[in-house]
């Protein structure tokens, strides 16, 4: 575990010792960037106690290593990214959060120090303790798992040091009233919820009833919970659900399954699959000649890339729950720009994930130069106090803005369409990039 | 309008049952033949898809037309698995043969996962595509062509046992290992047969459903234990028993699943099994 936080952080050396050469010449700059303008202000600092005033380490832990370790290497990019925009070592698009530094703290840079959690929650919290207690660092970020962020964040809170999470959707994160933790993504029940606003604002649209739904889910953990979720939504919202199917995710045939929800005919049908049940389901709505008004997936199978690949035609028109889409960079200029910076850098495009992570790490540093310090409760008042408009961000959010618990109140989820082969945005309406195909054409029609 | 959609769920429940005795058929003979339980059964399907996805995705060969090659490939991969690993442990104790074939299994899910990656993948159009509509009754023609296949090589299958020396020999081999030997007949050739048709069936299988199922490393693991109810209940080692034992699981599951509901549908199938189990221990046609 340390190893592997020594391979990925090799630049983590005592000062002056055997840092590069670039990077001494780098802190010599900074420095003298320093000097001149505490000699011309006058103000001293004292805020920090093991390092520099120059450099504001960030602990940032994901799991570098492990099943989730490709996952990991491309959000560590867009954290990097993000540093870089902070400390102007790249030029940022204007109108950006972070394009504009950290003039509060006289031109400070952030340091981000890895740490890789290898998508187990125990080495989540060790490595929280490791950045905390040796590494100094002033607040915490990560760690895309919910279950890590969970026991990661709770080291944080002993600590009293600020976490702010970025990508973890488990609604039950900022039920715990902690004092310390923050996350800037919308979570699960958000999501749920929006399928129920979504079909409110489609009944507007179109005059249509779009009241009976069929609940279609796998029925482990995460589709027993969502069912749940949707039972209680649906009942307070006034839909009915016309059939309620829990199905065994590893099944050789869905046969029995369609033909009931096709019986019920439902004018909705709500799906949670993985890839395999995904495509298999797909099939048997074909076989079956089967197609409802609207199918709407929540996320995960349909929203592999692999679902596209290996549905080709037959994938279009599904709807389904997303964080975030490229095709918003038609939308929001500031998308375009930062996912080219992204792929000059990292070879690749952002995605939900990455586009979040990039995000953490903005309002962090934005907090750290409305905060001025680097005092725990300073970021924490910033961080309670953070106030960021739509248009600063690369998130079809509202903006960012947190609630008593830590939430993020601003964010919000996407729906996206199956359209050409390419998953478009078209809810919420105001940030759809191409109206709704309404209804699902029948498979005959296609 | 009930009546429909009754009809509809039997034929459905019918075409899969046809591929679950096609995939059990191999099983059941294996066993037949030598008292084996082969546990890698599912993967030896899972291979024959992949066959197909690589005829179809390096010469562009529609699994269809492919079939025969894949038969040929699986036949070759059953006799190798048991010239290298059976052979060694025919006389060993039963654990260590259900472990030999476990093994087999987590070996071949390992090196698809290897060498073809964790990816689902599909055979994005075939010869065999689209549906068919019998007035208020519709199939999708893949399914149709693979329950059809199923039947055709069962009964390809029987005939062979049945109405041919070779096969004669084998069911010789399957009722009395050493009387068959007394009579001549090489036990050893009859071993090697018995994994190679056994595996040919599963990849067949494999090629037939590879239309419209997704294909991925796991796969066999979705078919396995639906294989084995279908040995028991059509009684160990009988190849009529397990075609009829298939279309009963796979109309059981179907009709199963839809009047009482889809979560329930395994454990339907499985408390039929114990039923059967209570009432006919050694199956439906199962030798005493």
């Amino acid at each position: 575990m340390r190893f592997a936080a020594a391979i990925t952080e090799p630049t983590r050396t005592p000062k002056g010792n055997a840092s590069t050469r670039r990077q001494t010449i780098k802190r010599m700059l900074a420095a003298a960037a320093l000097l001149t303008t505490t000699a011309l202000t006058g103000i001293g600092f004292g805020a920090a106690p093991a390092h520099a005033e120059d450099e504001i380490r960030i602990g940032v832990i994901y799991p570098l290593t492990g099943a989730a370790a490709s996952t990991g290497v491309e959000l560590k990019a867009a954290a990097e990214l993000a540093a870089a925009i902070v400390n102007k070592e790249i030029p940022a698009p204007p109108g950006l959060v972070a394009g504009i530094g950290l003039p509060n703290l006289k031109g400070a840079k952030i340091k981000l120090i890895f740490g890789d959690h290898q998508g187990n929650p125990q080495v989540g919290a060790t490595e929280a303790e490791r950045l905390i207690t040796s590494e100094k660092v002033v607040a915490l970020t990560g760690a895309y798992f919910s279950n890590v962020t969970a026991t990661a964040s709770q080291v944080a809170e002993r600590y009293g040091v600020p976490f702010l999470n970025g990508e973890s959707s488990s609604a039950s994160l900022t039920q715990r009233k902690f004092k310390w933790f923050f996350r800037t993504t919308p979570h699960d029940d958000l999501f749920v919820g929006n399928f129920f606003t979504f079909l409110g604002d489609m009944e507007k649209k179109t005059g249509d009833k779009l009241r009976s739904i069929a609940l279609f889910n796998e029925n482990t953990l995460w589709g027993n919970e969502t069912t749940k979720l949707q039972v209680k939504l649906a009942e307070e919202q006034k839909f009915t659900i016309a059939e309620k199917i829990l199905y065994p995710a590893k099944t050789t045939q869905m046969t029995s399954e369609v033909q009931r929800i096709k019986a019920a005919a439902p004018a909705v049908i709500m799906q949670s699959s993985y890839l395999g049940d995904a495509i298999l389901s797909m099939k048997t709505y074909k076989e079956l000649g089967f197609s409802p008004k609207m199918l709407l997936a929540n996320d995960a199978g349909f929203n592999d890339s692999e679902f596209l690949k290996t549905m080709g035609k037959d994938g279009e028109f599904v709807i389904s729950r997303e964080v975030w889409a490229l095709d918003q960079a038609e939308r929001n200029p500031l998308i375009k720009q930062v996912n080219d910076l992204m792929r000059q850098r990292a070879g690749v495009n952002f995605n939900g994930n990455s586009a979040r992570a990039f995000t953490g790490i903005a309002v962090l540093a934005d907090a750290l130069d409305r905060a001025g310090s680097t005092k725990p409760d300073a970021i924490r008042e910033a961080l309670q106090k953070t106030d960021i408009p739509a248009s600063g961000l690369i998130m079809p959010w509202k903006g960012v803005k947190f609630d008593a618990n830590g939430q993020n109140e601003l964010g919000q989820g996407i729906i996206v369409q199956v359209q050409g082969g390419q998953y478009v945005t078209v809810w919420p309406f105001d940030v759809a990039t191409k109206p709704v195909v309404y209804p699902m054409p029948a498979w005959d029609g296609r | 309008m009930t009546a429909d959609i009754l009809i509809q769920v039997l034929v459905s429940g019918l075409l899969i049952g046809l591929i679950y005795a096609l995939v059990a058929v191999g099983l059941t003979l294996i066993f037949g033949v030598m008292d084996i339980v082969n546990f890698a059964h599912g993967e030896f399907l899972m291979l024959g898809m992949y066959a197909s996805f690589w005829a179809f995705a390096l010469f562009a060969i529609d699994p269809i037309v492919a079939l025969p090659l894949t038969a040929l490939l699986l036949f070759a991969v059953g006799v190798i698995v048991y010239q290298t690993v059976i052979r060694r442990i025919l006389k060993a104790p039963m654990l260590s043969q259900i472990f030999a074939t476990f093994g087999l299994m987590i070996l071949l899910r390992g090196l698809a996962q290897f060498f073809w990656k964790p990816d689902h993948r599909l055979i994005p159009h075939s010869l065999v595509s689209g549906n068919i509509a019998l007035g208020p009754v519709q199939f999708g023609l893949p399914q149709f062509v693979a329950a059809l296949g199923a039947v055709g090589v069962t009964g390809a299958l029987w005939i062979f046992l049945h109405r041919t020396r070779l096969g004669t020999a084998l069911e010789a081999t399957a009722i009395d290992r050493e009387a068959a030997t007394l009579m001549g007949i090489d036990g050893q050739k009859m071993f090697a047969l018995a994994w190679g048709i056994g595996a040919a069936c599963a990849g067949l299988a494999g090629g037939l459903i590879a239309t419209f199922f997704p294909i991925f490393p796991e796969v066999g693991s979705n078919f396995i234990l639906i294989a084995f109810v279908v040995v028991v209940l059509g009684g160990f080692g009988s190849v009529t028993g397990a075609f009829l034992a298939g279309i009963i699981v796979g109309l059981i599951e179907v009709l199963g699943g839809f009047l009482i509901g889809p979560e329930y549908k395994t454990a339907i199938v499985l408390s039929l099994l114990l039923v059967v189990l209570l009432v006919r221990p050694r199956g439906l046609l199962g030798k005493a």
